[in-house]
């Protein structure tokens, strides 16, 4: 497959009266064509900036991409003008928030807000555009779309939303789609739906995906790749096999043993990651793990560890790999 | 099994077997409705939210009981009905025998010493005017327990290390700490007091996985120490599969199923529990691919109209007619296995 987006040594701050948050602190990854690539890390990880920095979606002042390259289907993102970029959002790269109470307008009907993605960007009659607007809701599941489409967000549960999201992000059938925590705020019967759905839709269609979250468990369900994600910066990449059976990194190790597991015999006592996530307007130039990690050498203080080839296209950003690599072998 | 698995299942497996102890909650057929009013000047009810119909389950001493189930299906109004901050409309709700819905305000202040909460959010439930100290001293001196000044700045202190904070945090604000380091406060308020028991709503749901771990762990240690019972609210199925004793699912104001935690987890029955354990996605790609995913149609229907019969009948894969007529007892198929459905 070939690559579609290409990012590289991508830098966001903040600049702010406490100081320069370093969100998104010089990170390099790659998506392919029709690839389903998650992000993954826990709050203020940067994991929400990098994706809004595809986009430039970082509101000036504060945020600033300060470094960096952004290709998508070879040209640079950032080196666009607000017209080209205006014309690349919503087309080519699409977007599905959070959020499915806050994202759409209360004031528009649904028929509004899925045709003006459609009439943005091509040159449709309304009647052509409305047409559309009944095949996407037809093909997210929402039934008896010709009606639906008069309607406004309040007459939507949080689940049919969150649909109407993804119908809106298909609309001009791009060719990767940006989704931030789709399911974070649904309930798990109503998250299997959506994440079903998506999964579906982006495989028929052969749209990439980028999902962006915490929840560990939707991750292994769903990613071909995962980019886990500490402080601003990728620690570990590798597919979803390498992450969840050779983690080779000890944020992500630790972060694999915090979590309850449903399918295992119940833990004594759980085992969490001890301490707090850095402040991101104090960091150094050395990991920024280093104080919760249990693996940490002198070296850790000087210099962040290069990502780095543990095996293939698994990488590992960690000085002590190959102790760690011996210390989860011994143990087996 | 895999190093990394090796590694992962280290540590020794523990039994969530249930307390024997004697009875400390006891609901029983509870229910909660919410006028819906209609009128400017003369208004008048039109219907009612069924938030909780009919419910009934007992809490032992020492046991940890997991309340389960997706959002507006009444378990936090099942936990405000116990705090006495909803009347409820119908039914009892025995507290070491005494029936706390016929108490006056007053009656129900010393209970409420024994009776504590936590909450889901950390950012909302600390008032931001006040510091940690003053916080966690206002229950000691609403209840009178600790009246001198200095005694009671001793005993923050102590209960700040006791739940993992530096009893330096007593002079700082709500807003100078991290999310975590709030709900540890939430916890040594609630503590404050000595209570008997506990009523977590959604105590660690707003919580980073690493961080809930340490709160998770933080819980089950106050519990063993100060043999403390908990009624766990919570949609987080693995998180009540490793803390609880027994387990109740809840859809739409009815208790659906209810049975010891293992039980519950290993041999689900209700259509609808075996729905939701489905829906959990494991974090293991390789389980992932193997599980079937089949996924429960439509949505959970509005709590004003809900659905004759079962309340879960449309969404059922077994529903058969008779399911649309009438209530399903909620039964005992096997000894402390309770389930509501006719079909199984």
């Amino acid at each position: 497959m070939a690559t579609l987006l290409e990012i590289e040594n991508l830098k966001t701050q903040f600049f702010t009266s406490a100081g320069t948050v370093r969100a998104v602190d010089g990170i390099s990854y790659t998506v392919d064509e029709g690839e389903t690539v998650a992000l993954v890390g826990e709050s203020g990880c940067g994991k929400s900036v990098s994706a809004l920095s595809i986009l430039r979606l970082i509101p000036w002042p504060p945020g600033k991409i300060v470094e960096g390259q952004i290709r998508f289907a070879g040209t640079d993102l950032l080196t666009l003008s607000d017209d080209e970029i205006r014309n690349v959002r919503g087309k080519d790269i699409s977007m599905v928030f959070q959020e499915p109470m806050t994202s759409l307008n209360p004031v528009l009907s649904i028929e509004q807000q899925l045709t003006e993605t459609l009439t943005t960007h091509f040159p449709v009659s309304p009647e052509e555009a409305e047409k559309r607007a009944i095949e996407l809701l037809d093909m997210v599941g929402i039934s008896d779309p010709e009606r639906r489409l008069k309607q406004y967000p309040h007459h939507f549960s949080g689940g049919m939303r969150q649909r109407v999201m993804i119908a809106m992000a298909l609309a001009c059938q791009p060719k990767l789609i940006i989704a931030d925590e789709p399911t974070t705020a649904l309930d798990v019967t109503i998250q299997a739906q959506i994440l079903e759905l998506m999964k579906d839709l982006t495989k028929r269609l052969g749209v990439a995906l980028i999902i962006i979250t915490h929840n560990l468990g939707v991750v292994a369900r769903y990613a071909d790749r995962v980019n886990v994600m500490y402080a601003g910066k990728i620690i570990e990449e590798g597919t979803a096999a390498d992450i969840y059976h050779r983690p080779q990194h000890p944020y992500t190790l630790a972060l694999l043993k915090s979590v309850p597991r449903m399918d295992r015999p119940r833990q004594a006592k759980l085992d969490p990651v001890e301490g707090q996530p850095p402040d991101l307007t104090m960091l150094d130039d050395g990991c920024p793990f280093r104080p919760r990690c249990r693996y940490r050498v002198e070296r850790c203080n000087e210099a962040f560890p290069p990502l780095e080839s543990v095996g293939g296209n698994h990488l590992s950003a960690c000085w002590e790999k190959a102790v760690l690599k011996q210390a989860i072998k011994e143990v087996s | 099994m895999s190093p990394a698995h090796a590694a992962l299942a280290a540590g020794t497996a523990k039994s969530n077997k249930p307390q024997p102890g004697e009875i400390l909650v006891d609901v029983k057929g509870l229910r909660m409705y919410f006028p819906i009013t209609s009128g400017v000047l003369i208004s008048r009810v039109v219907a009612h939210v069924k938030a909780v119909d009919g419910i009934s389950f007992h809490i032992r001493k020492g046991e940890t009981l997991g309340l389960v189930g997706e959002s507006g299906c009444g378990k936090t109004t099942t936990g405000r009905c116990i705090l006495q901050l909803e009347k409820a409309t119908e039914g009892q709700i025995l507290f070491e025998g005494q029936d706390l819905t016929k108490l006056t305000q007053k009656e129900m202040s010393p209970i409420r010493e024994k009776i504590q909460v936590i909450f889901q959010d950390p950012y909302s439930s600390l008032n931001p005017r006040m510091k940690i100290g003053e916080i966690i001293g206002e229950p000691m001196k609403v209840h009178g327990i600790i009246t001198d000044s200095a005694k009671r700045d001793r005993r923050i202190a102590e209960l700040l290390s006791l739940c993992g904070l530096d009893p330096k945090f007593s002079d700082r604000y709500p807003h100078e700490m991290s999310g975590g380091q709030r709900q540890r406060v939430g916890i040594a308020r609630a503590l404050a007091v000595n209570p008997e028991f506990i009523i977590c709503d959604e105590a660690v749901s707003a919580l980073d996985v690493s961080i809930q771990a340490q709160v998770i762990n933080l819980l089950e240690d106050l519990r063993d120490e100060f043999g403390l019972t908990y009624l766990f609210i919570s949609h987080d199925l693995s998180v009540v599969r490793h803390l609880c004793h027994r387990v109740a699912v809840m859809y739409l104001g009815k208790m659906v199923e209810l049975a010891d935690c293992d039980e519950l987890y290993d041999n689900p029955i209700h259509p609808y529990t075996r729905a939701l354990l489905a829906a959990v996605p494991i974090p293991d790609p390789v389980i992932e691919a193997k599980r079937k995913h089949e996924v429960v149609k439509g949505e959970v229907p509005s709590p004003i109209n809900p659905p004759r019969g079962c309340v879960f009948h449309p969404r059922c894969t077994l529903a058969v007619d008779s399911c649309s007529k009438a209530i399903p007892e909620f039964r005992e198929i096997k000894p402390g296995h309770w389930v509501a459905c006719t079909e199984v």
